[in-house]
């Protein structure tokens, strides 16, 4: 009794100790130094809870009834974690940028935020995990019973009970007291967490002594221990091959979707690098914990009287051989399995429970303002502690009313069963975005409905739930539909039969019904936000608390006012702040501004609402905010297309401007030619009309007088006359109008032409003119007419401007680059440099030597070797005035 | 009556022909055919009235009546613009430089000779 | 001029670290077929069939084979990773 005693002690102190680790956690965390809590190391740990007391105590039990089978349930687990890279990377970075709260969370929030996709999710994990914490109950109170029969004294079933109460109350404070001491965005425990490690370290190390005391201790060695093995009843290799391959993928199924699993690998995962330490960690965790089983079981089988249970060897036959102490750890070990799993299992169920089915409830209670005001936090707190308490509860009442049989041994498997039919909705969901929420009812609904039909209630016995007759022959006598025979086929073992048509049912039900159906908007996007996971959340790292309420703001600030505003926004807040990255706090004031920031791009309501989603405290629904965003979308488009539309006139605008200009100006031009050609025709017709006047009028003129201003009128109307040549000659060749004559011709026959044309009349004044006819010796194919019409222009030029006393004109023929050039240089003062650029315009006319002429004549000199396709420049720098007439070599050329 | 009369024109048929008309009818007319030099022409030979081209080589008919105007000496003195363009805004142009009158070319020489003559007399 | 004589490294190194990722892909195929072999073992009475020691042997090989694979491989990842950062810096 005394060691008895000695065992509740030990017991109180190891829970106070538990209690103390998870408080120095949960305040380390609170101040910031908890470095060390986010070790991957721990992470580790913490999945250890996969590992329960029916691990601890009922593997051996496994073993010694069916040899290796056992090892199926820690194979599927290490396959999972070793392949982390499929499935684990992405469930937890999904966890993580969607703010996952549980496996319900998950897969509602995938299938378009379905509350009642999460509370059926929430209901089977409860139906799954209740006989689950029953069975841990029950070890626990089994294993005190088994302490204190081998001290002689038999507990009766009330006390046995009141532990079990005793221990539920005791676990249910625990969960309270570091699950919900605050409510987190993030959902993390640090106290439970590290407590669970603790518990993780502690049971590993008790059946490792356990084990190394059986093989070194009892079995005399490992050689000995396997000679040992062989020769037992589980020597031979039995194995039925379905059994060995559904197991494996049963358990593997389960690790993923055990709603405790779920929370310590995906919720609780501080980093993502985490998981890649676990990939191999946990299965070597794992590889550990089932090593020394199978010595254990053998030895057991060996020691222990016939009949007793193989379930409690790791307890029993350290206590048969006297070794106390030993007996206490392995006590222990089994207390930590137990444990560990019903506070994380709790936790886990009442965030599901209390998320998915009280609140609701509750929110529907109260009328629409009170669910905006500030004590949301308080209830959700309370009902988070209720349903733990619920919860825990549940499993007691379970384990009460089940007797603590037999029944419970089988509910592992069958629990496993149960919760991996959430396996094709949540692997469909994050890796195909077909997945709707109709096929996602529709697979839960198959998979449970069979696996209810086919496993569930038949496990309680034959006669008790399913009668005998149902079992052989099928419901009303429907033979193909036989609980253990589905279609006729029997003879398979009733797990494989089970997980097999459930799974293989829920899948073809989930992919069906995903197909024919339609989802709604919602949830397509929640769809492409889990299936591209990796394309939507580039940064991995951790979030601080409430920064990660930021973060969002951030994303959703980018998506509204555009990326690099919202940076700049956030920024310049952090630096006002005073703090250093891009995230600044969400203080009120700063939520504000952005609210007003937002609210010029969609409106004030809308921005307030989208603001209030995310920092909480408001009642409207998502549905209600994709609504809003679908309309300002439209309404963006359509002010889009008015701006693009207007854009277009605006263009329309500039080019009907710069028509407008051009013609303007050409409106212009026109204006100031016929100016100027009203200008030089009324000149020459003044000196005319005045004249003519002179002569009708004045008879006392003398016969001198009267040639003198006959000639002038004769002179003036010619000048006329040469004017309109001029003008029509332009008019034509501006136009391109003009049809040229081409033919053959000596460059120096059209040269002597247009000399003797240009100086005729001249009278003594004529210029000398200087030529070389060596170089005059090319034949041309052009337009010989209009080229000698330009040559009389120049010389004719030369000879009225040329200001020299002894004017001379030298005309040099050369030849540049694929050219033919023909120079005309006077010895006259030359055109001064601000006058060369405008000579060749119409109505031009240098200096102050008016000579008559209309100034014509360059620019269609000009007009007429474009049409010739050469030039005519003006020569600076020789001296004189000098003109360069360029042929093109074809032209030359082709009459050679 | 022997009045002066400047004609500033680079056109030497035109300054022939209003010559000879004035000249007949007793004015004694000096001639002068560019822009440059025109105000200081008119300054120093202080003609009673000055016949004045728009299109003047070096210095535009308005400009040099601009100056004429701004100088207390020539203020008031006569000024009888002539213009080949004859479009309305020349007109303006003239009355706003501040011309006396103004004559269109071509002209007929009974009208320069009735508006010289009033010019001076007014 | 010296990024030019970069770009065969990194490409390198990407390469290095995508088929890292592959093998990382593969270990648990590898893990699968391993355990899967037990199913191919004689299960009559007779004398021939494997004894459970020497399953136990194979079987925690197998999954010493997958904790040192996965192990080594999460070990190359992370430096993969860090020096990704590196360059990405």
């Amino acid at each position: 009794m005394g060691t008895l005693n000695v065992l509740v002690g030990v017991c109180l102190i190891y829970v106070v100790f538990l209690f103390l680790i998870a408080f120095a956690a949960e305040r380390a965390a609170l101040e910031g130094k908890g470095g060390w809590l986010r070790s991957p190391m721990i992470y580790t740990l913490s999945l250890s809870i996969y590992c329960t007391a029916w691990t601890f105590y009922g593997a051996v039990g496994y073993a010694a009834r069916s040899g290796l089978e056992y090892l199926t349930i820690y194979i599927g687990p290490s396959l999972v974690m070793i392949g982390w890279w499929w499935l684990l990377r992405k469930l937890v970075r999904i966890g993580r940028s969607q703010r996952i709260t549980s496996i319900a969370d998950l897969i509602s929030s995938r299938y378009g935020k379905s509350n009642l996709l999460a509370v059926g999710v929430t209901v089977l994990a409860v139906i799954g995990t209740t006989p689950y914490i029953a069975l841990q109950l029950q070890s626990v109170t089994v294993s005190f019973d088994v302490f204190s029969s081998a001290y002689g004294s038999e507990l009766t079933e009330a006390a046995q009970g009141s532990n079990a109460l005793l221990v539920a109350a005791g676990l249910t404070l625990f969960t309270i007291v570091f699950g919900t001491r605050n409510l987190d965005v993030n959902e993390r425990h640090h106290g439970v967490v590290m407590a669970v490690a603790v518990e993780a370290i502690v049971k590993l190390f008790a059946l490792l002594a356990v084990g190394i005391f059986v093989v070194w201790g009892l079995g005399g060695g490992v050689s000995e221990t396997l000679a040992r093995i062989d020769a037992s009843e589980i020597g031979q290799w039995q194995m039925r091959g379905d059994r060995w391959a559904t197991l494996i993928f049963l358990s593997g199924a389960a690790f993923l979707c055990l709603p405790r699993m779920f929370q310590v690998m995906v919720v609780e995962n501080e980093n993502e690098d985490h998981l890649r330490t676990a990939s191999w960690a946990f299965p070597a965790y794992l590889m550990i914990m089932s090593l020394f089983v199978v010595p254990i079981a053998v030895v057991g089988l060996d020691l222990m009287p016939a009949g007793s249970n193989p379930d409690f060897f790791v307890l029993t036959v350290p206590l048969a051989t006297g070794n106390d102490a030993l007996a206490m750890l392995s006590f222990i070990g089994g207390f930590s399995s137990a444990t560990s799993m019903v506070i994380v299992a709790a936790l886990a169920l009442s965030t599901m429970v209390s998320n998915h089915i009280v609140m609701p409830i509750w929110l529907s209670t109260q009328s629409v303002g009170a669910s905006v005001s500030g004590d949301v936090r308080h209830v959700v707190l309370l009902s988070r502690r209720i349903s733990i308490g619920a919860v825990v509860f549940l499993g007691y009442l379970y384990f009460r009313l089940s007797g603590g049989g037999s029944a419970l041994a089988s509910m592992g498997l069958i629990s496993f069963a149960g919760v991996a039919q959430f396996l094709p909705v949540l692997i469909g969901g994050i890796f195909w975005r077909g997945a709707t929420r109709t096929g996602a009812f529709a697979g839960l609904t198959v998979g449970f409905v069979i696996w209810a039909y086919t496993l569930l209630l038949p496990s309680f016995g034959a006669g008790t739930l399913v009668s005998e007759t149902m079992l052989a022959e099928g419901p009303m006598g429907v033979g193909w539909l036989r609980p253990q025979a589905f279609f006729g086929i029997t003879g398979m073992d009733p797990l494989v039969h089970a997980v097999f048509w459930s799974i293989l049912l829920n899948t073809m039900s989930f992919f069906i019904a995903s197909l024919v159906g339609f989802p709604s908007p919602l949830e397509r996007l929640q769809g492409a936000q889990f299936v591209n996971v990796f394309e939507h959340s580039s940064t991995p790292q951790s979030w601080g608390g409430s920064l990660a309420q930021t973060e969002d703001l951030m994303v959703m600030a980018q998506r509204i006012i555009g990326a690099r505003e919202a940076q700049n926004l956030f920024e310049r807040e952090a630096k006002r702040q005073g703090m250093s990255g891009l995230l600044p706090e969400p203080s009120p004031d700063f939520l504000q501004r952005l609210e007003r920031e937002l609210a010029g791009s969609v409106g004030a309501a809308t921005a307030h609402a989208m603001i209030g989603q995310i920092v909480g405290g408001a009642s409207v629904s998502v549905e209600d905010l994709m609504a809003v965003a679908d309309e300002t979308a439209q309404m963006m488009e359509y002010s889009s297309r008015l701006e693009a539309k207007s854009e277009e006139q605006a263009r329309t605008a500039r080019q009907l401007r710069q028509a407008n200009e051009k013609l303007t100006l050409i409106s212009e031009q026109k204006d100031s030619f016929l100016s100027q050609v009203s200008h030089e025709l009324r000149t020459p017709m003044t000196s005319i009309r005045a004249f003519s006047e002179i002569l009708r009028d004045s008879d006392r003129l003398s016969e001198e007088e009267k040639i003198k201003y006959s000639s002038i009128i004769h002179d003036e109307a010619l000048r006329l006359t040469r004017l309109l040549d001029d003008l029509l000659d332009l008019s034509v060749l501006e136009s391109g109008r003009v049809n040229l004559n081409l033919q053959s011709g000596s460059l120096k026959g059209i040269l002597d032409h247009a000399v003797s044309s240009a100086l005729t009349g001249a009278g003594t004044s004529k210029v000398q003119v200087v030529r070389d006819s060596q170089q005059e010796e090319v034949m041309l194919y052009t337009d010989l007419d209009r080229l000698s019409q330009v040559f009389i222009n120049l010389i004719g030029n030369a000879q009225k401007y040329c200001d020299a006393s002894v004017p001379k004109l030298r005309i040099e023929v050369g030849h540049s680059t694929g050219a033919l050039v023909v120079d005309f240089i006077d010895n006259g003062s030359g055109i001064p440099k601000v006058e060369q650029a405008v000579i060749f315009e119409k109505f031009s006319r240098t200096g102050e030597q008016r000579v008559k002429g209309a100034g014509l004549g360059l620019a269609i000199c000009r007009e007429i070797m474009t049409r010739l396709g050469g030039t005519v420049e003006y020569l600076p720098g020789q001296g004189g005035a000098a003109f360069r007439v360029t042929l093109p070599e074809e032209a030359a050329l082709a009459a050679q | 009556m022997g009045k002066n009369v400047l004609v500033i024109e680079d056109e030497p048929n035109i300054i022939e022909a209003i010559s000879f008309i004035l000249s007949r009818d007793g004015w004694s007319v000096a001639t002068h055919s560019n822009g440059h030099d025109a105000v200081g022409v008119v300054q120093a030979s202080m003609p009673d009235l000055v016949i004045l081209d728009v299109m003047l080589p070096g210095k535009t008919g308005y400009d040099i009546l601009r100056e004429l105007r701004s100088e207390d000496a020539t203020q008031g003195l006569p000024v009888l613009m002539l213009t080949a363009k004859g479009q309305v805004k020349d007109r303006e142009m003239a009355e706003r430089a501040g011309a006396s009158r103004f004559m269109t070319k071509p002209f007929s020489n009974a009208e320069v000779l009735d508006a010289v003559r009033e010019l001076v007399a007014g | 001029m010296s990024a030019k004589h970069n770009i065969p490294f990194l490409e390198r190194q990407s390469y290095r670290r995508r088929r890292l990722i592959d093998t990382i892909r593969m270990l648990p195929v590898i893990g699968a077929v391993l355990w899967a072999v037990p199913l191919l073992w004689r299960q009559s009475e007779d004398s021939g069939t494997v004894l459970t020691s020497d399953a136990i042997i194979y079987i925690f090989l197998v999954w010493l084979l997958l904790v040192v694979g996965g192990g080594w491989l999460a070990q190359s990842l992370k430096r993969s990773n860090a020096e990704e950062r590196e360059r990405g810096r």
